[in-house]
Protein backbone atom coordinates (compact mmCIF):
# COMPACT_ATOMS: atom_id res chain seq x y z
CA UNK A 1 0.00 0.00 0.00
CA UNK A 2 1.45 3.33 -1.01
CA UNK A 3 1.78 6.14 1.46
CA UNK A 4 -0.79 8.19 -0.34
CA UNK A 5 -3.44 5.55 0.08
CA UNK A 6 -2.59 5.03 3.71
CA UNK A 7 -3.54 8.50 4.95
CA UNK A 8 -7.25 8.51 4.09
CA UNK A 9 -7.70 4.92 5.24
CA UNK A 10 -6.14 5.74 8.60
CA UNK A 11 -8.32 8.83 8.96
CA UNK A 12 -11.44 6.82 8.36
CA UNK A 13 -10.38 4.11 10.77
CA UNK A 14 -9.63 6.66 13.47
CA UNK A 15 -12.95 8.38 12.94
CA UNK A 16 -14.85 5.09 13.23
CA UNK A 17 -13.08 4.23 16.49
CA UNK A 18 -13.90 7.64 17.91
CA UNK A 19 -17.53 7.17 16.95
CA UNK A 20 -17.75 3.75 18.50
CA UNK A 21 -16.48 5.29 21.73
CA UNK A 22 -19.04 8.11 21.61
CA UNK A 23 -21.87 5.74 20.89
CA UNK A 24 -21.03 3.57 23.87
CA UNK A 25 -20.70 6.53 26.18
CA UNK A 26 -24.22 7.63 25.40
CA UNK A 27 -25.94 4.33 26.21
CA UNK A 28 -25.62 4.16 30.03
CA UNK A 29 -27.05 7.68 30.38
CA UNK A 30 -30.48 6.29 29.54
CA UNK A 31 -30.60 4.24 32.76
CA UNK A 32 -30.91 7.01 35.41
CA UNK A 33 -33.91 8.59 33.65
CA UNK A 34 -35.92 5.37 33.74
CA UNK A 35 -35.06 4.95 37.41
CA UNK A 36 -36.20 8.50 38.07
CA UNK A 37 -39.51 8.05 36.31
CA UNK A 38 -40.11 4.80 38.19
CA UNK A 39 -39.56 6.68 41.45
CA UNK A 40 -41.94 9.37 40.29
CA UNK A 41 -44.71 6.91 39.52
CA UNK A 42 -44.22 5.29 42.93
CA UNK A 43 -45.12 8.63 44.48
CA UNK A 44 -48.19 8.82 42.25
CA UNK A 45 -50.48 9.93 45.03
CA UNK A 46 -49.64 13.63 44.83
CA UNK A 47 -48.26 13.44 41.32
CA UNK A 48 -50.32 16.44 40.26
CA UNK A 49 -49.32 18.89 42.97
CA UNK A 50 -47.43 21.81 41.42
CA UNK A 51 -44.25 20.86 43.27
CA UNK A 52 -44.15 17.45 41.60
CA UNK A 53 -45.09 18.56 38.12
CA UNK A 54 -42.28 18.57 35.62
CA UNK A 55 -42.83 21.39 33.16
CA UNK A 56 -40.69 22.64 30.29
CA UNK A 57 -39.62 25.64 32.37
CA UNK A 58 -39.74 24.94 36.09
CA UNK A 59 -42.33 26.89 38.07
CA UNK A 60 -44.32 27.92 35.05
CA UNK A 61 -46.78 26.38 32.62
CA UNK A 62 -45.86 26.95 28.99
CA UNK A 63 -48.85 26.72 26.66
CA UNK A 64 -48.56 26.77 22.88
CA UNK A 65 -50.92 28.03 20.22
CA UNK A 66 -50.63 29.19 16.62
CA UNK A 67 -50.37 32.77 15.46
CA UNK A 68 -52.67 34.31 14.33
CA UNK A 69 -54.93 33.01 17.09
CA UNK A 70 -58.50 33.26 15.91
CA UNK A 71 -61.63 34.39 17.72
CA UNK A 72 -63.81 33.08 19.25
CA UNK A 73 -61.11 30.76 20.62
CA UNK A 74 -58.79 33.63 21.40
CA UNK A 75 -60.13 37.16 21.79
CA UNK A 76 -58.18 40.31 22.46
CA UNK A 77 -58.78 43.30 24.75
CA UNK A 78 -57.17 45.52 22.16
CA UNK A 79 -59.97 46.77 19.91
CA UNK A 80 -57.52 47.84 17.19
CA UNK A 81 -56.57 44.22 16.51
CA UNK A 82 -58.60 41.58 14.78
CA UNK A 83 -56.73 38.44 15.80
CA UNK A 84 -56.89 37.13 19.31
CA UNK A 85 -54.36 37.42 22.10
CA UNK A 86 -53.90 34.15 24.06
CA UNK A 87 -52.64 35.92 27.18
CA UNK A 88 -55.82 37.98 27.52
CA UNK A 89 -57.75 35.12 29.11
CA UNK A 90 -60.53 36.04 26.70
CA UNK A 91 -61.96 33.60 24.22
CA UNK A 92 -62.93 29.96 24.67
CA UNK A 93 -59.54 28.26 24.48
CA UNK A 94 -57.72 30.99 26.34
CA UNK A 95 -60.29 30.76 29.16
CA UNK A 96 -60.10 26.95 29.21
CA UNK A 97 -56.28 27.07 29.27
CA UNK A 98 -56.25 29.43 32.25
CA UNK A 99 -58.83 27.31 34.06
CA UNK A 100 -56.70 24.21 33.51
CA UNK A 101 -53.62 26.09 34.72
CA UNK A 102 -55.51 27.17 37.80
CA UNK A 103 -56.65 23.60 38.41
CA UNK A 104 -53.03 22.46 38.22
CA UNK A 105 -52.05 25.09 40.77
CA UNK A 106 -50.48 27.75 38.55
CA UNK A 107 -51.34 31.41 38.91
CA UNK A 108 -52.17 33.53 35.88
CA UNK A 109 -48.67 35.05 35.99
CA UNK A 110 -47.07 31.62 35.85
CA UNK A 111 -48.69 30.86 32.52
CA UNK A 112 -46.46 31.65 29.54
CA UNK A 113 -47.66 31.46 25.94
CA UNK A 114 -45.48 30.23 23.12
CA UNK A 115 -46.23 30.62 19.40
CA UNK A 116 -46.43 27.08 18.02
CA UNK A 117 -47.42 26.77 14.35
CA UNK A 118 -49.76 23.82 13.92
CA UNK A 119 -47.30 22.09 11.59
CA UNK A 120 -44.50 22.15 14.14
CA UNK A 121 -46.65 21.14 17.12
CA UNK A 122 -46.14 17.47 16.26
CA UNK A 123 -42.50 17.65 15.12
CA UNK A 124 -40.24 15.02 16.69
CA UNK A 125 -37.81 16.17 19.32
CA UNK A 126 -38.14 18.21 22.50
CA UNK A 127 -41.20 20.43 22.69
CA UNK A 128 -41.01 24.02 23.85
CA UNK A 129 -44.49 23.82 25.39
CA UNK A 130 -46.19 21.75 28.07
CA UNK A 131 -49.31 21.51 25.98
CA UNK A 132 -50.64 23.05 22.80
CA UNK A 133 -54.23 24.26 22.60
CA UNK A 134 -55.15 25.14 19.03
CA UNK A 135 -58.47 23.55 17.98
CA UNK A 136 -56.67 20.30 17.30
CA UNK A 137 -59.00 17.40 16.66
CA UNK A 138 -58.23 14.09 18.30
CA UNK A 139 -57.78 11.25 15.79
CA UNK A 140 -56.38 7.75 16.36
CA UNK A 141 -53.78 8.33 13.62
CA UNK A 142 -52.43 11.42 15.35
CA UNK A 143 -52.43 9.64 18.72
CA UNK A 144 -49.67 7.39 17.45
CA UNK A 145 -47.34 10.39 17.43
CA UNK A 146 -48.54 12.64 20.24
CA UNK A 147 -50.71 12.39 23.35
CA UNK A 148 -54.01 14.23 23.63
CA UNK A 149 -55.93 15.30 26.68
CA UNK A 150 -59.57 14.24 26.87
CA UNK A 151 -61.76 16.30 24.57
CA UNK A 152 -62.77 19.72 25.86
CA UNK A 153 -65.16 20.56 23.03
CA UNK A 154 -67.22 18.52 20.59
CA UNK A 155 -67.19 20.23 17.26
CA UNK A 156 -69.35 20.17 14.15
CA UNK A 157 -68.23 21.35 10.73
CA UNK A 158 -70.17 24.07 8.93
CA UNK A 159 -70.25 25.81 5.54
CA UNK A 160 -70.02 29.59 5.27
CA UNK A 161 -70.86 31.43 2.05
CA UNK A 162 -71.55 34.94 0.82
CA UNK A 163 -75.25 35.75 0.56
CA UNK A 164 -74.99 35.90 -3.26
CA UNK A 165 -73.07 32.64 -3.56
CA UNK A 166 -74.61 29.86 -5.70
CA UNK A 167 -74.67 27.64 -2.61
CA UNK A 168 -76.15 30.24 -0.24
CA UNK A 169 -79.40 28.30 -0.07
CA UNK A 170 -78.02 24.75 -0.27
CA UNK A 171 -79.74 22.29 2.02
CA UNK A 172 -78.23 18.94 1.04
CA UNK A 173 -74.74 17.60 0.49
CA UNK A 174 -75.68 17.04 -3.16
CA UNK A 175 -76.21 20.83 -3.51
CA UNK A 176 -72.68 21.40 -2.23
CA UNK A 177 -71.03 18.87 -4.51
CA UNK A 178 -71.24 21.22 -7.50
CA UNK A 179 -69.50 24.04 -5.61
CA UNK A 180 -65.88 25.10 -5.20
CA UNK A 181 -65.22 24.67 -1.50
CA UNK A 182 -62.22 25.86 0.48
CA UNK A 183 -60.64 25.16 3.87
CA UNK A 184 -57.47 25.70 5.87
CA UNK A 185 -54.67 23.20 5.31
CA UNK A 186 -54.27 20.45 7.86
CA UNK A 187 -57.69 20.97 9.39
CA UNK A 188 -60.30 18.29 9.75
CA UNK A 189 -62.50 20.70 7.76
CA UNK A 190 -60.30 20.08 4.71
CA UNK A 191 -60.47 16.34 5.29
CA UNK A 192 -64.21 16.61 5.78
CA UNK A 193 -64.67 18.11 2.29
CA UNK A 194 -62.75 15.23 0.74
CA UNK A 195 -64.29 12.42 2.72
CA UNK A 196 -67.88 13.49 3.36
CA UNK A 197 -68.89 16.18 0.88
CA UNK A 198 -66.85 14.75 -2.04
CA UNK A 199 -67.33 17.71 -4.40
CA UNK A 200 -66.83 17.38 -8.17
CA UNK A 201 -64.08 20.04 -8.08
CA UNK A 202 -61.14 19.39 -5.80
CA UNK A 203 -61.22 21.48 -2.61
CA UNK A 204 -59.03 24.59 -2.50
CA UNK A 205 -56.69 24.46 0.45
CA UNK A 206 -55.23 27.59 2.07
CA UNK A 207 -52.40 28.32 4.47
CA UNK A 208 -54.73 29.81 7.04
CA UNK A 209 -58.34 30.81 7.48
CA UNK A 210 -57.62 34.44 6.60
CA UNK A 211 -56.44 33.42 3.11
CA UNK A 212 -59.50 31.23 2.68
CA UNK A 213 -61.71 34.17 3.65
CA UNK A 214 -59.97 36.40 1.06
CA UNK A 215 -60.55 33.77 -1.60
CA UNK A 216 -64.21 33.58 -0.69
CA UNK A 217 -64.61 37.35 -0.85
CA UNK A 218 -62.83 37.39 -4.21
CA UNK A 219 -65.28 34.81 -5.52
CA UNK A 220 -62.58 32.17 -6.05
CA UNK A 221 -64.44 29.74 -3.82
CA UNK A 222 -68.20 29.50 -3.36
CA UNK A 223 -68.05 28.39 0.22
CA UNK A 224 -65.71 27.83 3.12
CA UNK A 225 -65.78 24.87 5.48
CA UNK A 226 -64.80 25.66 9.07
CA UNK A 227 -65.82 24.47 12.51
CA UNK A 228 -69.15 25.84 13.70
CA UNK A 229 -67.86 28.37 16.29
CA UNK A 230 -65.50 29.85 13.69
CA UNK A 231 -68.42 29.96 11.26
CA UNK A 232 -70.46 31.96 13.74
CA UNK A 233 -67.62 34.35 14.27
CA UNK A 234 -66.91 34.87 10.58
CA UNK A 235 -70.53 35.54 9.72
CA UNK A 236 -71.32 37.69 12.75
CA UNK A 237 -68.21 39.79 13.06
CA UNK A 238 -65.85 39.44 10.13
CA UNK A 239 -67.47 39.22 6.72
CA UNK A 240 -70.52 41.30 6.03
CA UNK A 241 -73.06 39.76 3.78
CA UNK A 242 -72.00 36.22 4.66
CA UNK A 243 -74.09 33.48 6.20
CA UNK A 244 -73.83 29.98 7.60
CA UNK A 245 -75.28 27.76 4.90
CA UNK A 246 -75.60 24.97 7.42
CA UNK A 247 -73.78 22.68 9.80
CA UNK A 248 -73.10 18.99 9.33
CA UNK A 249 -74.32 16.42 11.80
CA UNK A 250 -71.48 14.89 13.81
CA UNK A 251 -69.77 11.98 12.12
CA UNK A 252 -69.52 8.64 13.80
CA UNK A 253 -67.85 9.01 17.20
CA UNK A 254 -67.95 12.81 16.98
CA UNK A 255 -65.02 15.12 16.58
CA UNK A 256 -63.38 16.50 19.68
CA UNK A 257 -60.75 19.13 20.32
CA UNK A 258 -57.97 18.03 22.66
CA UNK A 259 -54.82 19.58 24.05
CA UNK A 260 -51.68 18.22 22.44
CA UNK A 261 -48.80 16.84 24.56
CA UNK A 262 -45.46 15.31 23.73
CA UNK A 263 -45.85 11.53 23.53
CA UNK A 264 -45.49 10.08 27.02
CA UNK A 265 -45.72 13.38 28.89
CA UNK A 266 -47.06 12.44 32.37
CA UNK A 267 -48.68 15.87 32.65
CA UNK A 268 -51.58 14.65 30.52
CA UNK A 269 -53.13 12.60 33.36
CA UNK A 270 -53.13 15.65 35.63
CA UNK A 271 -54.71 17.83 32.95
CA UNK A 272 -57.36 15.16 32.38
CA UNK A 273 -58.19 15.20 36.10
CA UNK A 274 -58.63 18.96 35.99
CA UNK A 275 -60.76 18.68 32.84
CA UNK A 276 -62.98 16.06 34.48
CA UNK A 277 -63.52 18.39 37.44
CA UNK A 278 -64.32 21.31 35.13
CA UNK A 279 -66.84 19.16 33.30
CA UNK A 280 -68.60 17.82 36.41
CA UNK A 281 -68.77 21.24 38.05
CA UNK A 282 -70.31 22.70 34.91
CA UNK A 283 -67.55 25.30 34.58
CA UNK A 284 -66.48 24.07 31.16
CA UNK A 285 -70.06 24.41 29.94
CA UNK A 286 -70.17 27.94 31.36
CA UNK A 287 -67.04 28.95 29.48
CA UNK A 288 -68.46 27.39 26.36
CA UNK A 289 -71.76 29.25 26.76
CA UNK A 290 -69.89 32.49 27.31
CA UNK A 291 -67.68 32.30 24.22
CA UNK A 292 -69.23 29.88 21.80
CA UNK A 293 -72.90 30.67 22.10
CA UNK A 294 -74.87 31.29 18.94
CA UNK A 295 -78.22 30.57 17.43
CA UNK A 296 -78.33 27.08 16.03
CA UNK A 297 -77.56 26.72 12.35
CA UNK A 298 -79.69 24.47 10.12
CA UNK A 299 -78.33 20.99 9.46
CA UNK A 300 -77.21 20.00 5.98
CA UNK A 301 -78.98 16.81 4.93
CA UNK A 302 -77.08 13.85 3.55
CA UNK B 1 -9.45 5.93 -35.15
CA UNK B 2 -11.60 8.99 -35.53
CA UNK B 3 -10.27 11.95 -37.39
CA UNK B 4 -8.70 14.40 -34.94
CA UNK B 5 -11.15 17.11 -33.92
CA UNK B 6 -9.88 20.58 -34.69
CA UNK B 7 -7.94 22.09 -31.84
CA UNK B 8 -6.78 18.87 -30.19
CA UNK B 9 -3.07 18.51 -30.57
CA UNK B 10 -1.67 15.24 -31.75
CA UNK B 11 1.87 14.61 -30.67
CA UNK B 12 4.10 11.65 -30.02
CA UNK B 13 3.64 10.27 -26.48
CA UNK B 14 6.21 8.01 -24.92
CA UNK B 15 4.50 4.62 -24.24
CA UNK B 16 6.19 4.32 -20.85
CA UNK B 17 4.85 7.71 -19.87
CA UNK B 18 1.41 6.75 -21.11
CA UNK B 19 1.42 3.64 -18.91
CA UNK B 20 2.46 5.75 -15.94
CA UNK B 21 -0.37 8.21 -16.56
CA UNK B 22 -2.86 5.38 -16.84
CA UNK B 23 -1.64 3.78 -13.64
CA UNK B 24 -1.93 7.03 -11.75
CA UNK B 25 -5.45 7.60 -13.08
CA UNK B 26 -6.47 4.14 -11.88
CA UNK B 27 -5.03 4.78 -8.46
CA UNK B 28 -6.76 8.18 -8.21
CA UNK B 29 -10.08 6.58 -9.05
CA UNK B 30 -9.49 3.94 -6.36
CA UNK B 31 -8.60 6.48 -3.69
CA UNK B 32 -11.57 8.64 -4.68
CA UNK B 33 -13.95 5.70 -4.44
CA UNK B 34 -12.53 4.56 -1.11
CA UNK B 35 -12.71 8.02 0.37
CA UNK B 36 -16.31 8.43 -0.83
CA UNK B 37 -17.41 5.09 0.62
CA UNK B 38 -15.63 5.86 3.87
CA UNK B 39 -17.27 9.26 4.06
CA UNK B 40 -20.76 7.84 3.52
CA UNK B 41 -20.09 5.15 6.11
CA UNK B 42 -18.89 7.65 8.70
CA UNK B 43 -21.91 9.91 8.15
CA UNK B 44 -24.40 7.04 8.38
CA UNK B 45 -22.76 5.76 11.55
CA UNK B 46 -22.91 9.23 13.10
CA UNK B 47 -26.55 9.73 12.17
CA UNK B 48 -27.75 6.28 13.17
CA UNK B 49 -26.04 6.56 16.55
CA UNK B 50 -27.71 9.81 17.57
CA UNK B 51 -30.20 9.24 20.39
CA UNK B 52 -33.15 10.64 18.40
CA UNK B 53 -32.54 8.60 15.24
CA UNK B 54 -35.26 5.96 15.80
CA UNK B 55 -37.85 8.72 16.21
CA UNK B 56 -36.56 10.61 13.18
CA UNK B 57 -36.59 7.43 11.14
CA UNK B 58 -40.15 6.72 12.23
CA UNK B 59 -41.38 10.27 11.45
CA UNK B 60 -39.44 11.06 8.26
CA UNK B 61 -38.64 7.72 6.67
CA UNK B 62 -41.67 5.60 7.41
CA UNK B 63 -42.06 3.03 4.65
CA UNK B 64 -45.71 2.30 5.31
CA UNK B 65 -46.61 6.00 5.25
CA UNK B 66 -44.53 6.44 2.09
CA UNK B 67 -46.38 3.71 0.22
CA UNK B 68 -49.71 5.07 1.38
CA UNK B 69 -49.13 8.68 0.30
CA UNK B 70 -46.76 8.49 -2.69
CA UNK B 71 -49.38 7.82 -5.43
CA UNK B 72 -51.38 10.84 -4.23
CA UNK B 73 -48.23 12.95 -4.31
CA UNK B 74 -47.45 11.87 -7.84
CA UNK B 75 -50.87 12.81 -9.12
CA UNK B 76 -50.70 16.15 -7.30
CA UNK B 77 -47.32 16.71 -8.98
CA UNK B 78 -49.05 16.74 -12.36
CA UNK B 79 -50.31 20.20 -11.43
CA UNK B 80 -46.72 21.40 -10.90
CA UNK B 81 -45.80 19.94 -14.26
CA UNK B 82 -48.73 21.68 -15.92
CA UNK B 83 -47.82 25.02 -14.37
CA UNK B 84 -44.20 25.01 -15.43
CA UNK B 85 -44.81 23.56 -18.88
CA UNK B 86 -47.14 26.51 -19.52
CA UNK B 87 -44.97 29.06 -17.72
CA UNK B 88 -41.57 28.23 -19.21
CA UNK B 89 -42.20 29.23 -22.85
CA UNK B 90 -44.08 32.35 -21.74
CA UNK B 91 -41.15 33.34 -19.52
CA UNK B 92 -38.71 32.89 -22.41
CA UNK B 93 -40.79 35.09 -24.70
CA UNK B 94 -41.39 37.77 -22.07
CA UNK B 95 -37.75 37.76 -20.95
CA UNK B 96 -36.43 38.07 -24.48
CA UNK B 97 -38.84 40.90 -25.36
CA UNK B 98 -37.97 42.85 -22.22
CA UNK B 99 -34.24 42.34 -22.75
CA UNK B 100 -34.53 43.57 -26.35
CA UNK B 101 -36.61 46.54 -25.21
CA UNK B 102 -33.90 47.50 -22.75
CA UNK B 103 -31.23 47.46 -25.45
CA UNK B 104 -33.14 49.70 -27.88
CA UNK B 105 -30.93 52.65 -28.79
CA UNK B 106 -33.15 55.24 -30.47
CA UNK B 107 -34.36 58.09 -28.19
CA UNK B 108 -37.91 57.62 -29.47
CA UNK B 109 -38.05 54.32 -27.56
CA UNK B 110 -37.36 55.96 -24.20
CA UNK B 111 -40.83 55.11 -22.79
CA UNK B 112 -40.37 51.46 -23.77
CA UNK B 113 -36.95 51.38 -22.12
CA UNK B 114 -38.30 53.02 -18.98
CA UNK B 115 -41.22 50.61 -18.73
CA UNK B 116 -38.98 47.59 -19.29
CA UNK B 117 -36.51 48.81 -16.68
CA UNK B 118 -39.24 49.52 -14.15
CA UNK B 119 -40.76 46.09 -14.75
CA UNK B 120 -37.45 44.34 -14.11
CA UNK B 121 -36.68 46.46 -11.05
CA UNK B 122 -40.07 45.90 -9.50
CA UNK B 123 -40.65 42.23 -10.20
CA UNK B 124 -37.10 41.18 -9.44
CA UNK B 125 -37.30 43.05 -6.17
CA UNK B 126 -40.53 41.52 -4.87
CA UNK B 127 -40.37 38.02 -3.39
CA UNK B 128 -42.14 35.61 -5.77
CA UNK B 129 -44.59 34.50 -3.09
CA UNK B 130 -45.72 38.10 -2.61
CA UNK B 131 -46.32 38.53 -6.33
CA UNK B 132 -48.44 35.38 -6.20
CA UNK B 133 -50.40 36.69 -3.24
CA UNK B 134 -50.93 40.14 -4.76
CA UNK B 135 -52.07 38.87 -8.15
CA UNK B 136 -53.90 35.79 -6.92
CA UNK B 137 -55.99 37.47 -4.25
CA UNK B 138 -55.86 41.07 -5.45
CA UNK B 139 -57.03 40.90 -9.05
CA UNK B 140 -59.95 38.50 -8.54
CA UNK B 141 -61.08 40.72 -5.65
CA UNK B 142 -61.58 43.54 -8.17
CA UNK B 143 -64.33 41.38 -9.64
CA UNK B 144 -63.60 42.54 -13.19
CA UNK B 145 -65.84 41.01 -15.80
CA UNK B 146 -64.14 39.00 -18.52
CA UNK B 147 -60.98 38.47 -16.47
CA UNK B 148 -60.40 34.92 -15.29
CA UNK B 149 -60.24 34.58 -11.52
CA UNK B 150 -58.83 31.07 -11.26
CA UNK B 151 -56.10 30.53 -8.72
CA UNK B 152 -53.97 28.47 -11.11
CA UNK B 153 -54.27 31.13 -13.81
CA UNK B 154 -53.06 33.94 -11.54
CA UNK B 155 -50.49 31.79 -9.83
CA UNK B 156 -48.96 30.92 -13.19
CA UNK B 157 -49.20 34.55 -14.33
CA UNK B 158 -47.34 35.64 -11.19
CA UNK B 159 -44.58 33.09 -11.83
CA UNK B 160 -44.27 34.27 -15.44
CA UNK B 161 -43.98 37.91 -14.36
CA UNK B 162 -41.51 37.18 -11.58
CA UNK B 163 -39.27 34.83 -13.55
CA UNK B 164 -39.67 36.95 -16.72
CA UNK B 165 -37.78 39.72 -14.92
CA UNK B 166 -34.92 37.38 -13.99
CA UNK B 167 -34.72 35.84 -17.43
CA UNK B 168 -34.80 39.30 -19.06
CA UNK B 169 -31.65 40.13 -17.14
CA UNK B 170 -30.05 36.86 -18.17
CA UNK B 171 -30.78 37.61 -21.82
CA UNK B 172 -29.53 41.18 -21.42
CA UNK B 173 -26.29 39.88 -19.97
CA UNK B 174 -26.05 37.52 -22.95
CA UNK B 175 -26.57 40.37 -25.40
CA UNK B 176 -23.98 42.40 -23.54
CA UNK B 177 -21.50 39.54 -23.79
CA UNK B 178 -21.43 39.77 -27.59
CA UNK B 179 -18.51 41.99 -28.52
CA UNK B 180 -19.58 45.40 -29.97
CA UNK B 181 -17.36 44.77 -32.98
CA UNK B 182 -19.78 42.04 -34.05
CA UNK B 183 -22.62 44.52 -34.26
CA UNK B 184 -20.46 47.11 -36.02
CA UNK B 185 -19.20 44.60 -38.53
CA UNK B 186 -22.71 43.45 -39.24
CA UNK B 187 -24.01 46.99 -39.70
CA UNK B 188 -21.12 47.84 -41.99
CA UNK B 189 -22.02 44.83 -44.10
CA UNK B 190 -25.36 46.49 -44.68
CA UNK B 191 -27.58 44.49 -42.30
CA UNK B 192 -30.35 46.48 -40.68
CA UNK B 193 -30.56 46.87 -36.91
CA UNK B 194 -33.22 44.13 -36.76
CA UNK B 195 -31.22 41.81 -39.02
CA UNK B 196 -28.14 42.41 -36.90
CA UNK B 197 -30.02 41.36 -33.80
CA UNK B 198 -31.67 38.42 -35.48
CA UNK B 199 -28.72 36.91 -37.32
CA UNK B 200 -25.62 38.11 -35.48
CA UNK B 201 -26.21 39.17 -31.89
CA UNK B 202 -29.00 36.93 -30.60
CA UNK B 203 -27.61 33.58 -31.83
CA UNK B 204 -24.39 34.24 -29.95
CA UNK B 205 -26.12 35.81 -26.94
CA UNK B 206 -28.54 32.95 -26.47
CA UNK B 207 -25.86 30.30 -26.73
CA UNK B 208 -23.91 32.08 -24.03
CA UNK B 209 -26.79 32.14 -21.59
CA UNK B 210 -28.22 28.65 -21.97
CA UNK B 211 -26.67 27.38 -18.71
CA UNK B 212 -28.03 30.24 -16.55
CA UNK B 213 -31.40 29.88 -18.27
CA UNK B 214 -31.57 26.20 -17.37
CA UNK B 215 -30.61 27.18 -13.87
CA UNK B 216 -33.59 29.53 -13.68
CA UNK B 217 -35.87 26.80 -14.98
CA UNK B 218 -34.81 24.36 -12.32
CA UNK B 219 -35.55 27.05 -9.80
CA UNK B 220 -38.94 27.64 -11.45
CA UNK B 221 -39.84 23.96 -11.18
CA UNK B 222 -39.45 24.17 -7.44
CA UNK B 223 -41.23 27.50 -7.15
CA UNK B 224 -44.38 26.08 -8.75
CA UNK B 225 -45.05 24.87 -5.21
CA UNK B 226 -45.63 28.48 -4.19
CA UNK B 227 -48.87 28.60 -6.19
CA UNK B 228 -50.36 26.45 -3.42
CA UNK B 229 -50.86 29.54 -1.26
CA UNK B 230 -53.79 30.43 -3.53
CA UNK B 231 -55.61 27.16 -2.90
CA UNK B 232 -54.74 24.61 -5.61
CA UNK B 233 -53.38 21.34 -4.28
CA UNK B 234 -49.97 20.72 -5.78
CA UNK B 235 -47.43 18.19 -4.54
CA UNK B 236 -46.08 20.09 -1.54
CA UNK B 237 -49.56 21.03 -0.36
CA UNK B 238 -50.67 17.42 -0.76
CA UNK B 239 -47.70 16.37 1.36
CA UNK B 240 -48.66 18.94 3.97
CA UNK B 241 -52.24 17.64 4.03
CA UNK B 242 -51.08 14.04 4.43
CA UNK B 243 -48.62 15.10 7.11
CA UNK B 244 -51.15 16.98 9.18
CA UNK B 245 -53.57 14.12 9.07
CA UNK B 246 -51.10 11.49 10.30
CA UNK B 247 -48.58 13.77 12.08
CA UNK B 248 -45.88 11.97 10.10
CA UNK B 249 -43.43 13.89 7.90
CA UNK B 250 -42.66 11.10 5.44
CA UNK B 251 -44.85 12.64 2.69
CA UNK B 252 -42.51 15.66 2.65
CA UNK B 253 -39.60 13.35 1.91
CA UNK B 254 -41.70 11.78 -0.85
CA UNK B 255 -42.34 15.23 -2.35
CA UNK B 256 -38.63 16.03 -2.15
CA UNK B 257 -37.81 12.82 -4.04
CA UNK B 258 -40.26 13.73 -6.80
CA UNK B 259 -38.68 17.17 -7.23
CA UNK B 260 -35.19 15.70 -7.21
CA UNK B 261 -36.17 13.08 -9.78
CA UNK B 262 -37.05 15.92 -12.11
CA UNK B 263 -34.33 18.46 -11.32
CA UNK B 264 -31.32 16.13 -11.31
CA UNK B 265 -31.67 15.20 -15.01
CA UNK B 266 -32.17 18.91 -15.75
CA UNK B 267 -29.04 19.81 -13.81
CA UNK B 268 -26.96 17.13 -15.54
CA UNK B 269 -28.32 18.40 -18.87
CA UNK B 270 -27.31 21.96 -17.94
CA UNK B 271 -23.82 20.69 -17.03
CA UNK B 272 -23.56 18.88 -20.34
CA UNK B 273 -24.67 21.93 -22.35
CA UNK B 274 -22.16 24.10 -20.55
CA UNK B 275 -19.34 21.63 -21.09
CA UNK B 276 -20.17 21.30 -24.74
CA UNK B 277 -20.18 25.06 -25.31
CA UNK B 278 -16.85 25.35 -23.49
CA UNK B 279 -15.38 22.57 -25.60
CA UNK B 280 -16.53 24.33 -28.73
CA UNK B 281 -15.00 27.59 -27.65
CA UNK B 282 -11.72 25.92 -26.74
CA UNK B 283 -11.72 24.24 -30.09
CA UNK B 284 -11.81 27.69 -31.64
CA UNK B 285 -14.85 26.89 -33.75
CA UNK B 286 -16.82 29.74 -35.28
CA UNK B 287 -19.23 31.49 -32.94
Amino acid sequence: MSRRLLAPVLTIAAASLLLAACGQASTPSAAPTTAASAAASAAATDECSPANLTTVTGGQLTIGTDSPAYPPYFVTDDSTKENGDPASGQGFESAVAYKVAEGLGFTKDQVKWEVVPFNSSYAPGDKNFDFDINQISITPERQKVVDFSDGYYTVNQAVVALADSPIANATTIADLQKANLGAQVGTTSAKFIDEVVKPANQAQIFNDTNDAKSAMQAGQIDGLVVDLPTAYYITAAEIENSKIVGQFAAQEGGEQFGMLFAKGNPLVTCVNKVLADLKSSGELQQIQDQWLAGESAPYIKQ
Amino acid sequence: MNAPTPGTEIAYVDPQRRALVRQRARRNALVGMGSLIGFVLVISVIVSRTPGWPVVQETFFNGEEFVKTFPGLLSAFMLNVRIFVIAEPLILILGLLVALARTLQSPIFLPVRVIATLYVDIFRGIPTILVIFLLGFGIPALRLTGVPNGAIFWGTAALVLSYGAYVAEVFRAGIGSVHPSQRMASRSLGLSSWQTNRYVVLPQAIRNVIPPLLNDFISLQKDTALVAVLGPIEVLRQAQIDTSSSFNYTPYVGAALIFIALTIPMTRFADWVQERSQRRRRAGGGA
